[in-house]
């Protein structure tokens, strides 16, 4: 299967590893991605709060690029979340407002481009790996299962934001990363705060208002006794990375929990080498983590051992299809 | 120059018409520019609907020997009876009067003085047309059969049956479980009173039983409808109980032999359980047990038989099979009831994740004396008491993402959780509500007792729940994420348990029972009555009526008060013996008619048959509500509607046409020739 790239100004520089990642992981599944040439940043967050008109040209001089250069499909793929969700809100606002749509257009006319909005499908990296790859083509190549791999799925606030249509998760509770982590033989602890907010660039404008919505996240994956969070974002994994040791200063904690990209996993349990995967450019360092992974399945607690006489039953909840 | 005699009655309707219409125009125009349609005489009265304006009409017909009356006033809806009526006293058929609506269609939706009243000036003249064309009708008489069907066994369906079997007529009441009771039966109290719900509803259930006008259906559902008022047959599936019911005695030792044990997700809501052969509960009516084949280890594996073992009187059967069973009734009415809004579908409230949240038909269970806890108020673990408890109101109700309606009860029944819980736990209770919906008698008066206990309300809608705790004093508590919108502030309220008051929702196979039984469904799945005011138990569908949450949510006195009404109905029906149906209906000319069946299944009333000897369909005059579906779709023009042929309905559109607009006289166009 054959993608438009958009990598996105992190994935050339602190997420690389996702890059690699990635990359390494399509071979095994293959995917293609064709980065789209000459892009630019996707604005991030601060365009989008001093001037919209500007970030809205922005973002679709990415999207009127891809529409020239996608030849199979007009399928284009983020892996960052903030960049999936600006190129995705630009394409649907300009659809929703010919105005806004006309605006943008007179920008971009200046560098000789036009995008017809809707003419290019943004779609997250993630999003691919469940639906066009789907569980079933990931488990036929998992060779060294995670067994015993406590890992918490991390999807963040943007990755499966409300609000746009067409949204691949549920939004308020997405489910499907866990499944994919399961897949690989993880095993996947309950994380309430899954699509909570890492705090994004607050880490620049109010330390301690990000600060404490790093602990929040890092306390909630502790609590659940994970040995490793896994992300989707590489704002998410910067953030609850690189400032592990800040939080730990600040609240007197001592938590040393690794956060990794889900492509680095499925590289590992594909039996990809760790040096293909990027491995090595984290702040919290991995190996112990990764060394619990045993080679045997943990033993699957015995169904009909029920928790106490008294104990009311659970309600019972859909069988996953 | 026609040769028919037309009056033309215009109504003031008070100020309602006249206040934007100019009536006398209407009808000093009428009896000069229509004279030669045949109009002869046209007046305007203040209300033609009076006993003196309907006596105008009578007069007129015997002095002035009119062989047509028009009268331009309301919506044939509410007065066209009314007219028709006064017509027949004056000596004429009936059906030769014509309704045009010059207040709904005219007054009451437009203000340009000058414009209104050239239209209505346009739509008198199009009636004036029309009625030169009706034909002497006869209504169509049919006995009424004195048997009534009852569809669901729940409150307002026991009540209705009641109201009938007292009356000294036949009632057949089918409930597709295995007891009558339906969700009261699984209450423990019942609001604003706090009467136990078992105390009020058993000694019904008991009278349905014994009743000797009552033929109890249960674990029976309905598979088929034909006929029309007055001479519904009805094709009830009673399923296999693989229990003889003439020799059970309901000791229930069956019950207590039984190996399996399974969880109730029906009478138990999921929160206790039940076994393989099973009563849902001691009271059950009637008392026989099914068995679930679906869990019953015999049925699974062939071995086993405990029940029919130890059964004293060998009433157990494993050879049972279902029976069909035809009935003949004259009325039909539907009490089918709700399905609670399954809390699963948001997730972000964690139930079925977070141990500790509850639906609130789960806590009835619990809070119930026959329950699975005996009426103790517990955590998931079946003994720690909470300390403190949340209850969330309007979950899936009045929320865009699932139902937009307000399920009416759920504020009601949180009030009563807060109450039950202050009482037996000394909990403390935070409810979250959006807007404190209390109408009704005594109601908000036990909304000032539950707020006079102590507990807190926070209006509010939840975020989340979560046991993500984030700050002292919330561990291993399940943390309220909500926004306060008194103090415009987010607040995180640690407790020990949530109630989800979740909202009511039409069954599940409500679009097929409705489809079923020749009725309509709104988009959200609810049965339509034939008026929301006027004739809230009434379908469109003559014969069949519905009562209770079936026709939207509803608590239990508003259920039982339908259940009357609809049985009020049906006992109007079998003492007229014989009902008239209107002869508007749609008919097939035969030797038109090409069997095409093009309108075979467009009918919402299934009043179409298609003969496949004679490859023609006919329509049942009994069953045809004149709806003209299936005239408009006819391509060979083989169907005719009475009162609506194309004779009728071309010659309006002329007299509509004949009133020049904004200056300029419309015209029918010529039809263009190849």
């Amino acid at each position: 299967m054959m993608y438009g790239y958009y990598p996105g100004c992190s994935l050339e520089k602190n997420a690389i590893a996702y890059h690699q990642s990635m990359m390494a992981v399509a071979r095994k599944l293959n995917l293609e991605f064709a980065e789209i040439d000459d892009w630019n940043c996707c604005g991030a967050t601060e365009y989008f709060s001093l001037e919209l008109l500007p970030a809205y040209a922005l973002v679709s001089r990415n999207l009127a690029l891809a529409q020239n250069q996608l030849k199979n499909g007009r399928q284009l793929v983020a892996p960052c979340s903030a960049c999936f969700v600006n190129l995705l809100k630009t394409d649907r606002y300009m659809a929703r407002s010919p105005e806004l749509a006309r605006q943008v257009n007179e920008a971009l006319a200046a560098g000789g481009l036009h995008y017809e909005p809707g003419s290019v499908e943004v779609r997250h990296l993630l999003d691919i790996i469940i639906n066009d790859v789907g569980y079933e083509a990931v488990a036929r190549q998992v060779v060294k299962p995670l067994y015993n791999l406590r890992v918490a799925p991390y999807y963040g606030c943007l990755t499966v934001r409300p609000g746009l249509e067409k949204s691949f998760d549920n939004p308020e509770y997405p489910t499907s990363l866990d499944r994919l982590l399961d897949t690989l033989g993880a095993e996947v602890v309950d994380f309430p705060l899954k699509a909570h907010c890492c705090g994004g660039h607050m880490t620049q404008i109010s330390e301690d208002t990000a600060l404490e919505m790093i602990r929040r996240l890092l306390k909630n994956a502790a609590d659940y006794e994970a040995d490793v969070i896994v992300t989707v974002c590489p704002m998410c994994q910067l953030n609850l990375d690189a400032y592990q040791d800040s939080v730990n200063k600040k609240f007197g904690t001592r938590y040393r929990i690794p956060v990794l990209y889900f492509t680095q996993l499925m590289g590992l349990a594909f039996g990809l080498r760790p040096v293909e995967l990027g491995f090595g450019k984290e702040f919290v360092s991995p190996t112990l983590a990764l060394a619990k992974i045993g080679a045997e399945p943990p033993p699957r607690p015995s169904k009909k051992a029920r928790p106490s006489r008294d104990a009311l039953p659970m309600p019972e909840m859909p069988e996953e299809e | 120059m026609s040769k028919e005699r037309i009056g033309v009655y215009v109504c003031h309707c008070g100020s309602n018409i006249a206040g934007v219409v100019d009536v006398a125009e209407v009808a000093r125009w009428a009896s000069e520019a229509l004279q030669d349609d045949g109009v002869v005489v046209a007046r305007d009265y203040k209300f033609m609907c009076s006993s003196l304006g309907q006596e105008l009409i009578e007069a007129d017909i015997r002095e002035q020997g009119l062989t047509r009356v028009v009268v331009a006033a309301c919506s044939p809806h509410l007065h066209e009876h009314t007219f028709r009526k006064a017509t027949e006293r004056g000596g004429l058929n009936p059906y030769l009067c014509e309704m045009v609506s010059i207040r709904e269609q005219v007054s009451w939706v437009h203000t340009d003085r000058h414009k209104a009243t050239e239209k209505a000036k346009a739509l008198v003249a199009g009636g004036v047309e029309r009625v030169v064309h009706h034909e002497p009708l006869e209504p169509i008489r049919v006995p009424i059969n004195e048997a009534t069907l009852v569809v669901g066994g729940g409150i307002a369906g026991i009540q209705a049956a009641l109201e009938i079997a007292d009356s000294g007529y036949p009632v057949y009441l089918v409930e597709r479980e295995p007891s009558i009771g339906g969700h009261m039966a699984q209450f423990d109290k019942t609001f604003p009173t706090l009467d136990c719900a078992a105390c009020i509803l058993t000694p019904k259930m008991v009278s349905v039983g014994d009743h000797p006008n009552i033929t109890l259906l249960t674990w029976s559902e309905v598979e088929q409808v034909d006929g029309y008022v007055g001479n519904f047959e009805v094709t009830i599936r009673k399923k296999a109980r693989y229990v003889n019911e003439e020799l059970c005695t309901g000791c229930g030792i069956c019950e207590e032999k039984c190996p399996k044990r399974v969880i109730d997700n029906v009478y138990e809501a999921g929160l206790g359980y039940r076994k393989a052969v099973y009563r849902p509960f001691p009271q059950a009516v009637p008392k026989y047990p099914v068995i679930d084949t679906k869990n019953c280890i015999y049925f699974e594996r062939g071995k086993c038989k405990a029940c029919q073992i130890f059964c004293p009187t060998k009433a157990i059967d494993f050879e049972q099979e279902d029976q069909i069973i035809q009935v003949k009734v004259g009325n039909i009415i539907l009490a089918t009831g709700y399905d609670l809004f399954d809390a699963r579908r948001i997730p972000q409230l964690g139930y079925g994740r977070l141990a500790n949240v509850f639906t609130s038909l789960e806590f009835e269970r619990m809070c119930n004396a026959a329950g699975p806890t005996n009426g103790e108020i517990v955590l998931r673990d079946g003994v720690t008491k909470p300390q403190s408890v949340a209850i969330i109101h309007c979950v899936g109700s009045r929320d865009r993402n699932y139902n937009n309606y307000c399920s009416v009860i759920c504020c009601m029944s949180s009030l009563k959780f807060a109450h039950l819980v202050k009482e037996r736990t000394g909990a403390e209770v935070y409810n979250f509500y959006i807007d404190m919906r209390t109408a009704f008698k005594d109601y908000d008066e036990f909304y000032q007792k539950v707020l006079s206990e102590g507990t807190h309300f926070i209006r509010g809608r939840v975020a989340e729940v979560t046991d993500a705790a984030r700050l002292p004093g919330e561990e291993g508590k399940l943390i309220v994420q909500c926004e306060d919108t008194f103090i415009g502030k987010q607040r995180r309220i640690p407790v020990d348990m949530v109630i989800l008051s979740a909202g009511l929702e039409p069954r599940r196979d409500a679009k097929e029972v409705a489809k079923k039984f020749g009725i309509s469904c709104s988009a959200d799945s609810w049965f339509i009555e034939k008026h929301p005011k006027l004739d809230p138990v009434a379908t469109m569908t003559e014969g069949i009526f519905i009562a209770g949450a079936c026709q939207g949510p509803k608590d239990i006195p508003a259920s039982v008060s339908q259940g009357a009404a609809a049985a009020a109905r049906v006992l109007s029906h079998i003492q007229q013996k014989e009902l008239s149906l209107e002869p508007v209906r749609a008919s097939v000319i035969e030797e038109k008619c090409s069997g095409c069946r093009i309108c075979n299944g467009l009918c919402p009333f299934n009043a179409i048959i298609f003969h496949e000897d004679r490859r023609v369909t006919e329509i049942n005059p009994a069953l045809c509500q004149g709806c003209g579906t299936c005239v408009a779709a006819c391509p060979s023009g083989a169907i005719t509607g009475t009162q609506f042929s194309n004779e009728q309905v071309l010659a309006q559109l002329e007299g509509l046409l004949k009133i020049p607009v904004n200056g300029s006289s419309a015209r029918l166009p010529e039809p263009e020739l190849a």
